[in-house]
């Protein structure tokens, strides 16, 4: 039996933790994943839009006293048609050809759900209490114990990653998005409402959006103001793992959500620039990710 | 354009420069000389709110640069505006450097940082270019909350000995018979003008240049462009390393003014780019006029508004996604639309002399 001394431990603990943590970045970031994949929307509100479901996770579960993982089955229909309907309302108006209007649309909503949160629920800090599984741990001997909220966020990812790919690849829906993506005119040709498969593309990225607000919600404290901070990490797991590759982006996130652990241990004040800076590696080392795909 | 039908043949010359762009530039004359001598007149109050305005429209226009007409969408203009007064408390808190002295050194030393920051950046294209400024943004804010000497995570201040040591202040002093601190304001009031009308300086005449007609070609179509053997990318990491240098002095000004600094709002995405980006497109992104009408409006809403707090931005947010999808050309668009107006003028036409003009899109 291998003995492992305490610091060899340690860094085994933070290798495990990092591709746990890897599985909540890459839940935040498969819905920008599919939206850059159908619509080639870069939206600067994703981050906030995690934040904006969890709120909606919080009121369900408050309101109606029910268990957060209960409280997203009933938030998501309302965060699916929300989706829709903001993309068929506000957003399909901004796409074409010009790159300015789809930025500058979502850069506006960013501020207005941030500042929208602030006013309805301040600034306190806030988590989904799920009870006694926020604290279960799986011990794995050695000193390592995996928490099951965490082992459920990877779970969660892949399952997500799964569930996209099967969507994409093995439904007519998903015929339809990946016509789309390939080639907007010829799908229009083809008789495919572009307006309504795009809304129905975000509808599905809203639900993925739930799912990671679930997680984020309840793994720690969250506030109206952290979105942006997770649409970068969403992005950098995206832009690592390759557009246009779920799994690409799975693994995107996992390599960022171990750097960060890696750079945590070496100074906890490291952490989120460990991230960033694996990030930048990337770009210069191999500027189209891991595991491209798409040729944009 | 009289003496032109008096002679026999028909000859043409290129003019840019039309009545009413020329009646702009002798107003623009006389704003600036009035501007100049307006701290003889005008109260402390009314100097620091011009001092605010000067720097937005300062950084506004070097944004309307970057994306108006280099395409280069960025929302991580806040890593030179943080570098720059970064740079200054550096320079005059540990190098012992004069303030103002400091703010061309400033420039100097963004220029440097933007050079590697672009070669980083510019891997990636259009909307992730955006982001991943961001990202280089959050890494300047993360990196200068590090440096323990300049305060670390919560920030420092400017020693009152930098303060008052910027020169010109006993001039002013004795001059318009003022106490210190607002002898102080004056002197931050004239550098932030010469740093405005500067950056539009520079500005209008790169767009006049050759390079002008090159960024407004990639503006139009930027494919169309690299057809007709504009080099876009060199182009491009020209304007994205001379808009980081005057960012930074700009952003050096600031905080000289502020004489306080800390990383979160030093790197703020809120006040150095998302502020800036709405003046941008309210007025007008695209044209040298529209970030002044945009900067005149914001700092008109700032005044009056800035107290509603959260429902102010909320209104700010909704107001450039109205404009983005009703009026992409903002308000001067409308206006220059309407009436074919144009101050700043940067288009060539052709005029044939002794009959009618006639002025093509250039």
């Amino acid at each position: 039996m291998l003995i492992l001394v305490p610091e060899m431990t340690g860094w085994l603990d933070a290798l495990i933790q990092g591709v746990l943590l890897g599985g909540l970045y890459a839940l935040f970031a498969a819905g920008l994943s599919l939206m850059f994949g159908v619509m080639r929307l870069v939206n600067l509100a994703h981050g906030d839009l995690i934040v904006l479901a969890a709120f909606v996770i919080l009121v369900a579960a408050e309101r109606l006293g029910l268990d957060p993982f209960v409280a997203v089955l009933v938030a998501l229909p309302v965060l699916f048609v929300i989706g829709f309907a903001l993309q068929h309302v506000l957003l399909n108006r901004t796409l074409g050809r010009d790159l300015l209007p789809p930025l500058l649309v979502t850069f506006g909503l960013s501020i207005i759900i941030q500042n929208g949160l602030l006013q309805i629920f301040s600034a306190d800090s806030q988590r989904l209490r799920a009870g006694a599984i926020e604290t279960a741990s799986i011990p794995l001997g050695g000193g390592i114990a995996v928490g099951v909220v965490p082992l459920l966020t990877l779970l969660s990812a892949v399952a997500v990653i799964v569930f996209l790919n099967l969507v994409f690849y093995r439904t007519p829906i998903g015929r339809a998005f990946r016509a789309t993506s390939d080639d907007l005119e010829v799908a229009q040709l083809m008789g495919i409402d572009h307006r309504r498969i795009f809304a129905i593309a975000m509808g599905i990225a809203f639900v993925v959006i739930a799912i990671a607000a679930l997680y984020l919600g309840m793994r720690a404290n969250f506030d109206p103001t952290i979105g942006p901070a997770r649409l970068l990490y969403a992005f950098e797991a995206v832009i690592i793992g390759g557009l246009g590759s779920f799994w690409g982006t799975l693994a995107g996130g996992i390599v960022l959500g171990l750097a960060q652990t890696i750079g945590a241990r070496i100074d906890p004040e490291w952490q989120i620039l460990a991230g960033h800076l694996a990030f930048l590696l990337v770009l210069v080392v191999r500027p189209r990710g891991l595991f491209p795909r798409a040729l944009d | 354009m009289d003496a032109g039908a008096t002679k026999p043949t028909r000859s043409f010359r290129i003019e840019t420069a039309g009545r009413s762009s020329r009646a702009a530039a002798a107003a623009a004359g006389v704003i600036l000389l009035v501007l100049v001598l307006l701290p003889a007149v005008a109260g402390r109050n009314m100097i620091q709110d011009l001092i605010f305005l000067f720097y937005m429209l300062a950084l506004a226009q070097c944004w309307n640069l970057l994306a108006g007409y280099a395409g280069l969408i960025s929302v991580g203009q806040q890593a030179f505006v943080g570098l720059g007064g970064y740079l200054l408390f550096a320079l005059t808190l540990l190098g012992g450097v004069n303030p103002l002295l400091a703010i061309p050194v400033v420039g100097l030393v963004c220029a440097l940082f933007a050079l590697p920051t672009a070669l980083i950046v510019f891997r990636l294209r259009g909307a992730y270019f955006a982001i991943g400024t961001w990202v280089v943004a959050e890494i300047y804010r993360l990196a200068f909350a590090q440096f323990k000497t300049l305060g670390g995570g919560t920030g420092t201040s400017l020693a009152p000995s930098v303060t008052s040591s910027v020169p010109g202040i006993e001039w002013v002093k004795t001059m318009l018979d003022m106490r210190a601190p607002a002898a102080r304001d004056v002197i931050s009031y004239w550098v932030a003008l010469a740093l405005m009308a500067g950056t539009l300086a520079f500005v209008y005449l790169v767009l006049r240049s050759r390079r002008g007609l090159a960024l407004g070609a990639i503006r139009d179509n930027e494919a169309a462009a690299a057809g007709l053997g504009v080099d876009i990318y060199r182009i491009k990491l020209a304007v994205y390393v001379a808009t980081a240098a005057a960012t930074g002095m700009v952003g050096a000004l600031i905080y000289l003014q502020k004489a306080r600094i800390s990383p979160d709002a030093a790197f703020s995405v809120l006040d150095w780019t998302a502020y800036v980006i709405f003046i941008v497109v309210i007025g007008g992104i695209g044209t040298m006029e529209g970030p002044v009408i945009g900067a005149i409006l914001f700092y008109l809403m700032e005044h009056y508004l800035a107290d509603f707090g959260a429902s102010y931005l909320i209104l700010l947010g909704t107001l450039g996604i109205l404009v983005m999808l009703f009026a992409p050309r903002g308000l001067w668009g409308l206006v220059a639309e309407r009436y074919g107006l144009t101050l700043f003028p940067m288009r060539r036409r052709l005029v044939v002399c002794g009959s009618e003009t006639i002025s093509p899109e250039a």
